[in-house]
């Protein structure tokens, strides 16, 4: 093996995109796709923008094909093992060196992985399936050849449901579908590094022949909010199914937008695909600049090419990709060494002599579905009556869900009590340091006990937050021991609030005459003299309540 | 000693009348002395010897692993062979070596079976003569054999025969005593062409019996793993071990019987043998015709049922096996660009440069041509037109078989190719194509429709080369069809070219046919 597939080919002159290797920095998840909804929805603004010119307004028109790596140990045809972080040419198989005598033999983890995402998806999943072959050179295909599967994928027609928050003040949920036209089983491609300055290229074929899920979304989307919506609610879903692990910047979620604008109710105006976005704030980013963009082109009277651009993040700008080859014809082929891909409705349909535990059954699979986001989401604001922009933001956070549910389990506060220590202080602090929820130094529990401390009277809410951030910053020791050791818990010794209160009244006369005078407001001042005295360790309703005694 | 069956010598070694290194050196030897055949392009030597002695070890202590224990084979040079170059007569792989064994190598290996060198072949097993590969043409050993040379006067050295193709390599090992088994390939009639033109026993089994891992694919949905022998009953036995299931071939399914040995007693009179008549081409020779009158007499004779029936689609078969044969050379040639492995071209000026001039000096013209057809034919504009339009064809010659199997046919008898070997000097008048649809008339709609079928030799011709008449079978009938072919055998009494200088025991009923060069060991 080693003497045929030399680690790291060398060819030379490419002038083709890179797909970049990222560097280690890049691979904390990017905070951008934690929640959605950050940016300004460009969907509202753009009709305004053009009103000024035209009279019927230009819209846009979205469609996406999405790339989604099977999150499997081994590649979809071949044993290699599936690893991002391996050395170059590590996990490459004869067959994915394409070595001549080589045949494919499919996963079926794979198999299983789309058709669960088909019925995550609502599509109809097809009992029979076939694979093509698409022929074209590149240096990172060693087969000259991509089989996917082109005449009959193994699921179509699904629909994706999904949210955003609109309305003024982004807190009303909108929800929306996207079609899904087709899921379909296809290879990877290796990878190519460019060396410009030496005019060389490298090749890496440890991704040759991963399993990839292609799923096309119909143009049901008319921005880049809209977009970035359905591809953080699709990333959600493979998430939670295991068939993918969704990290847009590792590569396993790639997204390649078709974007077009038209006159409503006219024919689709001409299309261009925007390559090269790796994460969903760049997809709204590029999808929005591309609609403007078109629109512009239009109104200074011109035309729009059909083209594929290229996303540059730093400028925000699509730009026009090189077209390397001219038009493509990629001569598919049915392949001829895989047979037609069979997948059984229930055990019942399965024909004698077929292994049970070999065949791919698509009553199991359903069955073993887990709860998908959306249902979660539901659960959520009727189970703990939290408001529903709380439910996205607790999905979408890995693992925050559950450990939400753990801290309401142990205390006896109301869940819509805790969703903001959940949501707030925790979210803030996870992202500060950009850790993600399982490693968060504050166990459920330990937040837990916290609030119980505060509910029962121990802690002011105030100490409650500096006490938290005390847990954070030395992790291990209970809110308990924090409290003792600092002296925060409530002073309850009446005499000495007393003493404290006296000293405040008599050290601010002008304070006590203005209250006399008929400002109450200004009770509150004395108020947070005495919590800066008390260091917040005073029961307000008893401090008030002396106050008001005083000055009265 | 080495114009037996495998079944008599592998008697012979369990026996201890010869070794199997002695064996094995025999066979090189005779490598040696039939140089001029240029059968082989890779001799495995030392290999060989280190094999021989441990099947020597074994036989010794009485623990053969099976028949083939010790028993020389030589393999086509496009099934894939680990740490032997395997270069499917290209320039593209002359230097190549595969990191694995085919699967059909590695269970020949397993049975103790001694590797002796690969054969050649026509580039990428594309043409029927074995003439257009980078290591020259093959030459048929009947050339050299007495009743040619005597019945035509020709010089063998300038008017020598071809075997051929693309198998001819092997099917000239095993016909000139090298070998006692070879490994062909059988895409459109690779193995049971040259196996007539040469006088062997060449089986090509059903698709999907015998695993295609590691043969280098000229056309996926058609090439078979095909066996090449000195009789039906070396051939079952052989199939017995390649047959079944490779969890490395999705294309495979589970042996239909284990039985590898063939019935002593087989009743030909519950046989029907159907006698298409679509398979009167033009072309066909009178000495052929006669062979097949002849063997379709003795089943009449011998009370077996013999019927003239119709495969109507035979006359598409040839065009359609083109354009789909054409298609997928497009496809599985891409893979060689250079860049992994193979011949790569100096020209660096740009990849794409460097592309297209490896691919044209790896490439000789024929496999170019099909490459180049058949992309025409995948393109999106004609793709309808041809390869749909010809996979339409290739069902309608399947159904024409299983209309006639269904009626109660067991066999269909049909003559291999269209008459006895050609001249190399007049085989060359013609090109590739044009000798390719000529040689693979009868041996193609087989492979389109995925059926086994085998080449037995009948009789010599006039000019004292041998004449093969076609077995083919239903699908999965293969043991059926040995059966058959063993009773033609039996009764045809065809003879064997012999190694005088070998021994004595040369089998009672093969005719003499000694040659200058192999008389004195």
């Amino acid at each position: 093996m080693a003497a045929s597939v030399a680690p790291g080919v060398l060819l030379h002159n490419i002038n083709k995109q890179i797909w970049i290797l990222y560097p280690k920095a890049s691979f904390h998840r990017c905070a951008a796709v934690r929640r959605i909804g950050t940016s300004a929805s460009r969907c509202k603004s753009q009709p305004q923008l053009k009103r000024k010119s035209s009279p019927q307004e230009l819209v846009g028109v979205v469609g996406l094909e999405i790339h989604a790596q099977i999150h499997s140990n081994t590649k979809l045809f071949s044993g290699s093992q599936v690893g991002f972080l391996a050395p170059p040419n590590s996990l490459v198989s004869f067959l994915d060196a394409s070595l001549p005598g080589t045949l494919p033999v499919l996963n079926r983890r794979c198999v299983e992985a789309a058709v669960m995402t088909g019925l995550a998806l609502n599509c109809t999943i097809n009992n029979k399936s076939l694979f093509d072959r698409k022929h074209y050179f590149y240096a990172d295909l060693p087969a000259g050849y991509q089989i996917t599967q082109q005449r009959q994928p193994i699921a179509v027609n699904g629909m994706l449901t999904y949210s955003h928050l609109g309305g003024k003040k982004r807190n009303q949920v909108v929800n929306k579908t996207v079609q899904i036209k087709q899921i379909q089983l296809e290879q990877d491609s290796g990878k190519s590094l460019h060396d410009d300055q030496r005019s060389q290229t490298l090749i890496d074929l440890n991704r040759a022949g991963v399993g990839l899920m292609e799923l096309v979304m119909e143009p049901d989307m008319s921005c880049g909010e809209e977009a970035a919506a359905a591809v953080r609610e699709l990333q959600l879903i493979l998430q939670a199914l295991g068939t993918c692990q969704g990290n847009m910047s590792e590569g396993q979620l790639r997204v390649d937008a078709n974007v077009s604008v038209h006159m409503p109710g006219e024919p689709l105006g001409i299309r261009t695909e925007v390559k090269n976005i790796n994460s969903a704030r760049y997809l709204a980013r590029a999808i929005d600049y591309e609609i403007q963009r078109q629109i512009g082109v239009l109104q200074r009277g011109g035309t729009v090419q059909n083209e594929t651009r290229a996303f540059d993040s730093k400028s925000g700008q699509t730009i026009p990709m090189r077209d390397k080859e001219g038009l493509q014809d990629y001569r598919f082929m049915p392949e001829p060494n895989l047979p037609p891909l069979i997948v059984y409705k229930d055990n019942a349909s399965l024909p004698t002599g077929v292994d049970a535990c070999q065949a791919v059954v698509v009553e199991r699979i359903r069955e073993g579905l887990p709860e998908l986001p959306s249902v979660t989401r539901d659960r959520l604001v009727q189970t703990y009556a939290i408001l529903p922009e709380h439910s996205f933001t607790l999905v979408n956070e890995d693992g925050l869900v559950e450990y939400f549910e753990a801290v309401v389990r142990e205390t006896k506060r109301e869940p819509r009590n805790v969703i903001g220590w959940v949501t707030n202080e925790l979210l803030s602090l996870l992202k500060q340091k950009d850790q993600s929820v399982s490693q968060s130094p504050v166990s459920p529990s330990a937040l837990a006990e916290l609030l119980e401390l505060q509910e029962t009277g121990h802690i002011s809410s105030s100490v409650a937050k500096q006490v938290f951030q005390e847990m954070w910053r030395s992790s291990g020791k209970t809110a308990l021991q924090v409290i003792q050791e600092q002296d925060l818990g409530l002073v309850s010794d009446t005499k000495e609030i007393h003493n404290i209160c006296q000293r405040v009244v008599d050290s601010h006369p002008d304070l006590v005459r203005a209250i006399r005078n008929g400002n109450k407001k200004v009770l509150n001042k004395l108020m947070g003299l005495v919590q800066k005295e008390t260091k917040g360790r005073a029961d307000p309703v008893v401090v008030r309540a002396l106050l008001e005694e005083k000055t009265s | 000693m080495l114009s037996l069956t495998i079944r008599e010598v592998s008697l012979a070694l369990r026996e201890g009348r010869i070794s199997a290194t002695e064996l094995c050196r025999r066979c090189l030897n005779r490598i040696r002395r039939t140089q001029h055949l240029n059968a082989y392009i890779s001799v495995t030597e030392e290999l060989a010897l280190r094999q021989a002695q441990e099947a020597d070890s074994r036989l010794l202590q009485g623990a053969p692993k099976g028949p083939l224990d010790g028993i020389p084979f030589a393999v086509k040079d496009n099934f894939c062979t680990e740490s032997v170059r395997t270069t499917c007569a290209s320039r593209m792989l002359k230097d190549y070596t595969p990191p694995f064994n085919a699967t059909v190598v590695q269970k020949l290996l397993d049975q103790g079976a001694v590797l002796m060198g690969k054969t050649n072949m026509d580039e990428f097993a594309m043409g029927a003569g074995s003439t257009d590969g980078a290591f020259g043409p093959v030459r048929n050993p009947w050339s050299y054999a007495a009743p040619y040379r005597d019945r035509t006067g020709a010089d063998p050295d300038s008017d020598w025969v071809i075997t051929g193709g693309s198998s001819g390599g092997s099917a000239a090992a095993v016909a000139s005593l090298t070998s006692y088994l070879a490994l062909g390939s059988d895409t459109g009639g690779s193995t049971r062409n040259p196996g007539a033109l040469c006088g062997v026993v060449a089986l090509k089994p059903s698709y999907g019996l015998v695993s295609r891992h590691g043969l280098i694919p000229l056309v996926n949905s058609m090439d078979v793993p095909g066996i090449i022998t000195r009789s039906a009953s070396d051939a079952a036995i052989v199939l017995g071990v390649l047959q079944g299931r490779d969890v490395r071939d999705s294309t495979t399914v589970p042996s239909p019987s284990s039985l590898t040995e063939l019935p002593e007693d087989f009743d030909i009179k519950n046989i029907c043998v159907g006698i298409p008549k679509e398979y009167h081409a033009p072309g066909l020779s009178q000495e052929t015709l006669a062979q097949w009158s002849r063997v379709a007499d003795m089943f009449e004779r011998a009370g077996a049922r013999v019927e003239q029936v119709s495969l109507p689609h035979t006359q598409h078969s040839i065009v359609c096996y083109h354009v789909l044969c054409h298609a997928e050379v497009a496809s599985n040639m891409a893979r060689f660009d250079g860049l992994q492995y193979g011949h790569r071209s100096e020209v660096d000026s740009s990849t794409e440069a460097m592309y297209a001039s490896t691919r044209h000096e790896g490439f000789n013209d024929v496999v170019r041509g099909r490459i180049l057809s058949g992309n025409y034919f995948l393109l999106k504009q004609n793709y309808q037109h041809y390869f749909v339009k010809a996979q339409q064809v290739r069902r309608l010659i399947a159904d024409d078989f299983r209309h006639v199997f269904e009626s109660g046919v067991d066999v269909l008898l049909t003559p291999t190719t269209l008459a006895d070997a050609s001249r190399y000097s007049d085989f060359m008048q013609e090109d590739n194509r044009t000798r390719s649809a000529q040689e693979d008339i009868f041996t193609q709609p087989v492979n389109m429709a995925g059926l086994p079928a085998v080449s037995v030799p009948t009789s010599l011709s006039s000019r004292g080369l041998p004449i093969g008449l076609q077995l083919i079978g239903p699908a999965l009938q293969d043991r059926k069809l040995l059966s058959v072919t063993q009773w033609i055998e039996q009764r045809v009494g065809f003879p064997t070219i012999s190694d005088h200088g070998d021994d004595s025991e040369g089998r009672g009923d093969t005719e003499v046919t000694k040659r200058e060069h192999s008389s004195s060991v």
